[in-house]
This record gives C-alpha cells, structure tokens and sequence, in this order.
C-alpha cells in the first residue's frame, strides 16, 4: 500500500543572525490512506511547519532537506503547476483562524466555486451548485442563502465550516487541520469536532489534526505523534499513548492537563524549566535539561524512536507499562 | 460570606444600540477566586471593563470596599485604582514595547508610592520579578525579548506590584501552552493564599474548575448560574451550564468523544425581546419560555439558576439532541 503522506528525514531550518533554526530536526512519520493522525505539541515544536513544507508554503528563507511524498509523488523539489494541481484539490488545509483565511472581499459562494472551477474545471454555475450541496453537507444551515453572504457575516463556528466545505470539495486523500478548533469556543469546538468524525467517516479521506491541546486530539485521532523541539519524541496508538504514555515528556504533559473529573488538586502540576531554542540540541537528548530520568546517555547521545508497531518513543530510557 | 470586597448590583452596559450586559449582580468576597465563564460575545470582558470603569455602564452599581465606582470622582476612583488590577488576555499587547519590563513594573510605584526613591523601587521590581518567576537581571529587557508565557509574568507582576486586594484575569491563561498554564495558576494560589481576591474569566472550564471557590455562568449578558465550583461541576442546574460541561473534550478516548454540548450558535442579543435568551438552543424547552424570562432563584444554598425548570431534575443524558 503506498501511504498516503510519506516524510522522510525533514529538516526545516531558517537562519538566524545568531545561527541556524532547526525547525524540524530529522522527522520521519507516514500517514495511511483513510487514518487519523494527532500531532500534538507545545508553540515552537514544529508541528505545523512539517504540513507547510508539504504544502510549499514555508517562508521563502526557509531551508528544506529531505523528502515528502505524497501519494508516492515527491512534493519537496517539484515545479509549481505540479504543486498547484495537487494542493488545494487533493491534499488540502484548514487553517486555525478562518476569518484570515477566507478572503474578506469575495463570497463564500465565489471562493467555494473557485476551487471546483480551477481544478475539475466545472462551468462556475455548477461549480456554486456543488458548492451549496456540500454546504449542506457540513451541516450549513441555509446554504443558498449563505453563498452570498461575506466571511464577516457568518460566525466563527460557521467560518470553520466553509472551510471543512471548502477542503473536501475534490474529494481529497488528505486533509490537514491546523488547530482547527482554537480560535473557537468550547461548544463550537465540540461540533466542529463532531463534523470532522463525521466527514471522515461519509468521505474516507486521511486527516491529520494538529493541535496544542492533547484533549481535542484524544477523541478523533487513531495515533497520535508528539513532538518535542522539531522532533517526533513518541509515535503510538491514541489510547497506548494516554494509557501507557512512553515518553517522559509525554508522561508530563499528561499530568499538566486540569480536566473536568476528578479530584481538584491544591496546586496544578507544572513542567519546570524551558523547551530548548530549536537547533540548540541536535546531538543529545532535546528533553534531557528537564527530564527526571535522564542520565548520562541522554545528554551525549540522541535517542530515535524505537518500541513496537502500537507504540513507539525516542527515549533511551521509557516508562514501561 | 463574611467580608463583601466587591458589590455589583444591576450592572447594565449598551454599546450604541445593542445591550450588552444586561443586568448583572454579584458579590465577591474577600481572599476568594470566582470563575467566571461562557461563550465568546457573552459579555465576560465587557463585564471586567464595566467593574474598572475603562467603559461606562449605563445603570447599576459598583461598590468595591465600600465606595461606588461608577459615581465617585475620578481622584477617588484613581485611588481605589490602587487596590483592584487587571490582566489583559493579550499578554504581548498590553506591555509597552518600548519600556524596559522594570520601567513597567516599575511605573504603578511612581504614581501610587512617590515616596519611594529609585532603588528601593528597584528592589521591589527585582523582588517582584522573582515572585512571579523571573529573575531580577531580567529588569533591562523589552517585552519582544521574552516568551508569551513570561510576559504574562510581567502582566502579573505589575498588577501586583501594588499588592491589591482584587485581581481581574481576563483570558490570561488562553494563550499559553499547558506546561507554562499550570504555573501560571499556581502563582494565583500562592498570591490567593496571601489574602488576594481574583475574578477569572476564562472560556477554559477545567482551569476555572481547579483555581475557583465559585463560579459564575454568563450567557448574552447575563448570569444564569451561580454557584460554589463543586457544585457546578457535580450538579450544574441550568441547560446552558450543562451544554458546556458536556463541550469539554475527555481526555481518555474511552470515555468518547464530547457530546455536542449546545447546538446551534449563540442568539443575537437584540433579537431577544421576551422570555428566556437561550431558548432557542435549550433542549429543555418550555412554552413559557418563550414570554417570560426566568429570574435567577436560589435553588440550593449558595447556588443560583436562572431557568424555569431549574426546580425538576432534568436528566443530562437527554442533552444529546
């Protein structure tokens, strides 16, 4: 089976007055056709700009090795129509924010048909039919009525709709989510969830969801990646990850979420100390400054990720079950 | 509650035409944390601006220690200034860009305490700095040289610079990462435990679960549940509390997915003339509830709703709609 997303040792790097960034350092993952993957980590970690250089959409100084493939095809050295052809249609993104990212000035209507008219070529009649029959089918109350109407008027909750609609319009094989749900509010948030359980369900596509917040991740993903400064530090089945966490920082970030069960403790638990600057770390454990069990090992040599096929951690010395 | 440190009676702001707080009272006591929550365009900020007089309600009272804000003259209200800070959500925006983080810590001191000569005022920004997590040296820098989640330190720390008897938190734990939101709450406790009182508004309902003696429940500019935190938590009353509690994503992906907590998006506040704002969501619904709006009763002690089927015991599983 060829995956569907294949990245294989990414780098991402910028420079910087006071050295080079490694954005991504060395990450390596690959996404199935129809799978669910949650990408968690903290702001820094790098988790966005994997699907940017995926999607060409890094900044211009940005510095990319490696290789991603996409439905076997490279994506990293392509020419731009071949990129355009695929993104956007067949490997498409929604952002965090979908006030900035549908275009102020044109109707939903207009920016919905776009995509159809470019890629499948439909005449832009049909191409505003088709847009309001998936309106529709993302729950869109009134979608005839909403085709005309500009991204201010609609609410946010509706924002992120068009703009599911909007990435499911060619049927594609992979859908990136970039913290989807943040910008949103807690009851939003739960239907927006809703929706994306159920797209992928009606349309079979593979999803990735990025986010900061494990929670939001636990209930849609299949697997789960953590990343910890530009690299992957636990790859494993979501309720591996939550049951038997691996990875000490995993461990960590678990403890750290307040959640509405159970007992109220007297003070929350924190993670002391400061994610590295990406790049400052490359040949020893990222984690280690902060980690309770590190020892010697971690602070010369950089563990890669090992374990078995449901759950494995970059750790030279995991947490056993 | 023994000591009342803040009094808001009927509190009612428009902004132009539309109502947007409307008609809102509490008390706060002294040394406790009340958590106030709801969804975006509720009225939460409004209502935290309105109490510190940065806008001008249109009727209602604000007694804090005594004294009524919104009649006292500007000298007198510049100098109860003194005992009630706030932190803004933005933690970036809120500092001055070009003052060195001592020069705004710094700057509540030379108004409120001009005896003070420059270095004992040093002494107590240093001394500050570390309370909050910082280190004294950090005094020389600008606010782009640090993190999201150490210049809100340095938003708490010139709130608390003064050492007041109340602090308002507006979304300040929003955007930060959980590893860094964990100490931030801790710091609250701490300075809760030295006598502090906090109102802290947040959309983020675990948090608010952990930090708050009571919670407040807002929707559409008013309070439609009050009640002590283990109460609201274990038995909410009111269906729009319920929708909320049941928004908030699980974390074990055992446990499922939210249920899609309220559906539909939040009314507009000028469409609602009669009866109760949160009808049109409510799967509770009554007819009555479309001409009379249900008061706020005392439905246990201490705890208040404001719903017309608050006295039955409403199954919460027949929320799933």
């Amino acid at each position: 089976m060829v995956p569907t997303l294949s990245v294989d040792r990414l780098r991402v790097s910028f420079s910087h007055r006071s050295g080079s960034i490694e954005a991504v350092d060395r990450v390596s993952l690959q996404i199935v056709p129809a799978e669910c993957v949650g990408i968690v980590g903290e702001s820094g970690s790098g988790k966005t700009q994997i699907f940017m250089a995926a999607m060409g959409l890094l900044a211009g100084k940005a510095q990319v090795s490696g290789s991603v493939r996409f439905e076997g095809n490279e994506l990293l050295s392509v020419d731009r129509p071949t990129l355009n052809r695929v993104r956007g249609s067949k490997l498409t993104m929604i952002f965090q924010d979908p006030m900035t990212s549908l275009t102020p000035h044109l109707t939903v209507g207009t920016q919905l048909a776009e995509v159809t008219v470019t890629h499948l070529g439909m005449p832009w009649k049909d191409a505003r039919t088709f847009a309001g029959r998936m309106l529709e089918r993302v729950h869109v109350p009134e979608p005839k009525r909403r085709l005309n109407q500009y991204p201010h008027e609609l609410s946010g909750g509706m924002r992120q709709r068009v703009m599911i609609a909007m990435s499911l319009l060619c049927e594609p094989s992979l859908v990136i989510a970039d913290e989807p749900t943040t910008a949103l509010d807690m009851t939003t948030q739960a239907q927006i969830i809703e929706l994306l359980r159920a797209v992928r369900g009606e349309f079979g596509m593979a999803l990735v969801l990025i986010s900061h917040d494990l929670a939001v991740v636990a209930g849609l993903a299949d697997r789960i990646l953590v990343m910890y400064a530009g690299s992957v530090v636990e790859n494993a089945i979501a309720e591996e990850l939550f049951k038997h966490p691996r990875h000490p920082y995993t461990a960590e970030l678990l403890k750290c979420m307040p959640s509405v069960t159970g007992p109220r403790l007297d003070r929350l638990p924190t993670l002391a100390g400061q994610p590295p600057r990406p790049g400052e770390i490359l040949e020893a454990c990222p984690f280690a400054p902060r980690c309770s069990r590190a020892a010697d090992r971690c602070r010369v040599e950089r563990p890669q990720l090992e374990g078995s096929s449901t759950s494995q951690a970059a750790c030279h010395f995991p947490l056993t079950s | 509650m023994n000591n009342i440190l803040l009094r808001v009676r009927d509190l009612r702001v428009d902004f132009g035409a539309h109502a947007v707080i409307r008609g809102v009272s509490f008390d706060l006591g002294g040394g406790e944390i009340v958590g106030l929550v709801g969804e975006s365009g509720s009225g939460k900020s409004t209502l935290a601006r309105a109490i510190l007089r940065l806008l001008q309600p249109v009727q209602g009272s604000v007694e804090f220690l005594g004294v009524d804000l919104l009649k006292c003259s500007p000298k007198v209200m510049r100098a109860q200034r003194r005992g009630l800070q706030i932190v803004f959500q933005d933690p970036l925006a809120s500092l001055d860009p070009r003052m060195t983080v001592g020069e705004t810590i710094a700057e509540p001191l030379k108004i409120f305490e001009s005896g003070l000569n420059a270095s004992a005022r040093q002494r107590k920004v240093g001394d500050m700095l570390q309370r909050v997590g910082l280190s004294s040296e950090m005094s020389g820098r600008y606010p782009h040289e640090f993190s999201g989640g150490q210049c809100q330190r340095i938003g708490i720390a010139r709130a608390m610079i003064l050492s007041p008897k109340l602090l308002i938190c507006d979304e300040m734990v929003s955007s930060l990462d959980v590893s860094i939101q964990g100490q931030i709450i801790n710091l609250l406790l701490d300075l809760q435990e030295a006598g502090m009182a906090v109102l802290f508004i947040s959309h983020n309902l675990a948090v608010v679960r952990h930090l708050s003696h009571r919670v407040l429940v807002m929707y559409l500019g008013k309070l439609v549940e009050i009640a002590p935190c283990d109460a609201l938590f274990a038995s909410p009353v009111h269906p729009y509390t319920r929708g909320l509690l049941a928004a908030v994503p699980h974390r074990l992906p055992a446990v499922g997915a939210a249920a899609p907590g309220a559906p539909g998006d939040q009314a507009v506040p000028d469409l609602i003339t009669s009866g109760c704002a949160f009808r049109d969501r409510c799967p509770y619904v009554l007819p009555m509830c479309e001409t009379s709006e249900p008061p706020l009763d005392e439905v246990a002690p201490g705890h208040w709703a404001a719903c017309h089927r608050s006295h039955e015991t409403l199954n919460p599983l027949s929320f799933e709609s």
